[in-house]
């Protein structure tokens, strides 16, 4: 039985390099402004799971929902080891909050089919959510092992895998059948360099918007179609599936399917100020805790 | 975080400018080569775009993760127990990520799993990797011991070996030197020894063996019994297995991370490289002077850290009240540095691009000799490419490392007392440049094998044509210098040779194989400078102290100075 492993990645803007015009004055991020780089715990996702095949043959597919220029993201992919590409990509998926974008990926993972893993990145570094790797495995019914340190076992036979996960102050090690969905925490894996011969050869790699952008009026339908099969058939397809192709519900996705709503967007600069000294007795502790109360820290 | 390719902008100017069409052209086989392997570049401007994408991969894993590394390479260095060699961590790391990366077979075929790439490339790829960790070249760079297999082994002997070093699951080792053959390897006395079935067998001891400790060897031994000179000597391949006993590894001065073993061989299976007697006088010869090239950019790269962290430190440190850097005698070295590194770039590159085209050329011969076309021209092309690849390889070994020495001992000097001490890089830069113009032949033995290069003149056809260009303003009078240079050098030859004393051609072949040298570089520095207006200032400085240097030496020469040579044993008889 050959191992099928699917990794959940995401292109993030690249909000380790915040410089001055990047902050918009309301508050919100410029993201035009930011290069969008593959998500860090995404790569040591894709890293876990190349390892495994390495160890256990198989596949790995990367899997996204973005933006068309996430495709830059998924040739990345390509060049560190993964062996199929699939870009989820509609004008109807955008503004999507973490139970939309879990929709459309565990659609999306439906539409894969068969599947023995899933990994991905604990969270991403634009929204630090967290939620979209739980989520989408509750969505597919499936088990989960969240924060994942280390990977110490898979047992193919009996189709089991153990793994280390990071709680507060320790880890614990769980044990749960295939097929299971795993978050990986940052520092897991290092990931892989590109392999260069990969790199020669997937730099043409395509997904479809790549394919329409090189047609213009001169060109007939067919003519796309034709182009189409022919960088498939050369392996070079990045595959790009909207809401059609993965049987989703439209009202269940992007901003329509989001019951998060952002209320206000904050700028807030955490500066040390005076400073109280609270006297190290009865009287004093609850002083200090009625005041806590009433600035509604406590409570 | 630096990536040693694309932030380094004379390694992206010398990357821009290099012109391997021709090359690229043929090693492909016109581009026939993408038909079998989808890795293969389609077109010359594919192939270009390949090579930078490679070389950023290998200017990342040198620059973010070799040279994290290699401080503490460099203190736990190579280790010895039970007769095991054990590299330290960080290297082994370095290692997994290069090979992670694909870039082990990096010079080698297709069909054994490589990338097919020029020397060119490969030059570019040791000086990053060196800049990181010198101690890990010696492992990255010895990859002409995949490639003499590939030049001069059969067909089954390549087959056996090469798709292994390409995969990264063997490394290698150039096994030469012995106790009393050092660079005089005429005088190897390993035994190589045939069973009844014809068999290969080697016993004896090497020593100053660079990773000695290898998957596989390649090693220079006496097949012909009761021969003496090098005429004697096959080269041979085996396997690192349990016949081959590292007795030890030396306790070196520098590039601690790469391990320096005394090897000996109890009846080890080999098998016979190419024909029997050309051990040295062909293969070994074609595999140092791959090796030499591979040691200049060795130098080059680690002079290059040096550099850096020179001027990093004279822009930071302040003294009486401003930084060192604004004071001249500080300044006068560093750009001294720039411009020493620079225009060994510029040799260095001329040097590769000659190496490739004199391999492609003899790749055209075989095509047009097999397709039965005439091969008169290609004969002569040959021949060009040759001489310049042979005057070329020692000159920029000698040059390259003997600078880059320099570059290492000024970035102490810059630093001061601190630079003496350990916590500072270019302590351990400093130890690690001194090999540079010692091993795969010294300085000494560069020169002698350029001079006859000087003697004969190969690039006086090319000299010729600079001299006939028209050169413009500030260029016209640098092109005066070198013009100046030139006639210098000719009095300087003319002296040398009419005085018929071939001591004194040899006391003085260092000074005319520099003079010459700096011609040919002077000259192409112009080109440069004629591309982008920066170089005008390298190109200034060098030519300006080019000419100071010949001056020096056309007194020195021509005014009979013997360094005393003939009162030698007057002068050193007592201590």
């Amino acid at each position: 039985m050959s191992l099928h492993t699917i990794v959940l990645v995401k292109q993030v803007p690249d909000t380790s390099n915040i410089s001055g015009d990047v902050m918009r004055p309301d508050g919100t991020v410029n993201r035009a402004r930011l290069p969008a780089i593959f998500n860090p715990e995404d790569q040591e996702a894709l890293e876990l799971a190349l390892r495994l095949k390495d160890l256990h043959g198989g596949t790995v597919t990367a899997l996204t929902m973005g933006p068309p220029n996430a495709a830059n993201m998924l040739r990345e992919c390509l060049y560190m080891g993964a062996d199929r590409a699939i870009l989820v990509s509609d004008r109807r998926f955008a503004a999507a909050d973490t139970l939309a974008t879990s929709y459309a990926l565990s659609k999306a993972i439906e539409h894969i089919g068969e599947y023995d893993l899933i990994f991905g990145g604990r969270q991403a570094i634009d929204g630090d959510t967290a939620q979209v790797g739980p989520q989408t495995a509750e969505k597919l019914n499936i088990p989960q092992i969240a924060y994942t340190l280390e990977v110490q076992n898979l047992d193919l036979s009996k189709r089991t895998i153990r793994a280390k996960r990071a709680i507060k102050n320790g880890y614990e090690i769980l044990e749960a059948p295939l097929p299971v969905l795993l978050t990986v925490t940052k520092d897991a894996a290092e990931p892989r360099p590109f392999d260069v011969k990969r790199l020669c050869v997937y730099k043409r790699a395509q997904s479809k918007f790549e394919i329409e952008a090189t047609v213009d009026d001169s060109h007939d339908l067919v003519w796309m179609d034709e182009l189409m099969e022919k960088v498939k058939a050369e392996d070079l397809l990045i595959e790009t599936w909207n809401i059609e192709d993965i049987d989703a519900d439209v009202a269940m996705c992007g901003l329509a399917g989001s019951p998060t709503k952002v209320h206000k967007v904050e700028n807030v600069v955490l500066s040390g100020s005076e400073f109280k000294k609270v006297p190290a007795t009865p009287e004093g502790l609850n002083d200090m805790i009625t005041e806590l109360m009433q600035d509604h820290i406590f409570g | 975080m630096s990536n040693f390719f694309t932030e380094n902008q004379d390694i992206q100017f010398q990357f821009n400018r290099i012109d391997l069409e021709e090359i690229i052209r043929i090693r492909e086989d016109d581009y026939n080569e993408a038909k079998e392997f989808a890795y293969a570049p389609r077109d010359y401007e594919d192939a270009k775009d390949n090579f930078k994408r490679i070389l950023e991969v290998v200017g990342d894993i040198a620059g973010n993760f070799v040279a994290e590394r290699a401080r503490e390479v460099d203190e736990l260095g190579s280790t010895f127990e039970d007769g095991e060699v054990t590299y330290a961590k960080g290297l082994q790391e370095a290692m997994v990520r290069l090979n992670q990366a694909g870039l082990m077979g990096f010079i080698l075929e297709r069909k054994y799993g490589g990338l097919n790439l020029p020397i060119s490339l490969y030059i570019f790829a040791i000086e990053m990797v060196s800049r990181g960790d010198a101690s890990l070249m010696n492992l990255f760079g010895l990859q002409d011991i995949s490639e003499t297999i590939e030049n001069f082994g059969s067909d089954e002997i390549k087959d056996e070996f090469l798709p292994q070093f390409s995969s990264g699951k063997v490394t290698g080792a150039m096994v030469l030197t012995e106790p009393d053959a050092g660079s005089d390897l005429q005088a190897v006395k390993t035994r190589a020894y045939q069973d009844e079935y014809g068999n290969w067998f080697l016993s004896g001891v090497k020593r100053f063996i660079t990773n000695g400790n290898a998957d596989v060897n390649l090693v220079l031994a006496r097949s012909e019994d009761g021969t003496k000179d090098g005429r004697g000597l096959s080269l041979f391949v085996c396997y690192g297995n349990d016949t081959v006993q590292i007795r030890r590894i030396e306790h070196k001065l520098g590039i601690k991370g790469s391990p320096t073993c005394e090897m000996q061989f109890h009846d080890t299976p080999a098998k016979l490289i190419g024909s029997r007697k050309r051990g040295l006088i062909s293969y070994v010869m074609s595999l140092m002077n791959g090796a030499r090239l591979g040691v200049a950019a060795q130098a080059l790269g680690i002079a290059q850290a040096a550099y850096v962290e020179a001027r990093r430190y004279a822009q930071e440190r302040e003294q009486f009240g401003k930084p060192i850097l604004n004071f001249p005698a500080v300044a006068d070295m560093l750009i001294k540095m720039k411009v020493d590194l620079e225009s060994s770039r510029t040799l260095i590159y001329a040097t590769a691009r000659a190496v490739d085209m004199h391999k492609v050329s003899e790749m055209e011969m075989a095509r047009l000799k097999a397709a039965g076309e005439s091969i008169t021209d290609i004969r002569g092309q040959i021949k060009h490419w040759k001489a310049m690849a042979d005057f070329l390889t020692p000159l920029s070994k000698f040059v390259i490392s003997e600078k880059a020495n320099r570059i290492c001992y000024d970035a102490i000097q810059i630093h001061g007392g601190t630079g003496y001490m350990q916590e500072f890089n270019v302590e351990r830069h400093f130890r690690d440049v001194r090999i540079t113009n010692i091993y795969e032949g010294t300085s000494q033995l560069q020169v002698i094998a350029a001079i006859g290069g000087v003697i004969k003149g190969v690039a006086d056809s090319q000299f010729d044509t600079f001299e006939a260009t028209e050169y413009r303003h500030e260029a016209r009078q640098l092109a005066n210098k070198l013009k100046k240079v030139r006639s210098l050098l000719d009095k300087c030859k003319a002296y040398v040779l009419e005085k018929e004393d071939k001591a004194y051609q040899e006391l003085h072949s260092a000074e005319l194989v520099e003079m010459y040298g700096s011609i040919y570089v002077g000259y192409i520095i112009l080109e440069e400078a004629a591309e982008d207006s920066r170089k005008m200032l390298i190109a200034k400085k060098y030519i300006m102290d080019a000419l100071a240097t010949a001056l020096h030496h056309t007194e020195s020469i021509t005014k009979g100075f013997d360094t005393l040579f003939a009162d030698v044993e007057q002068i050193l008889t007592r201590e």
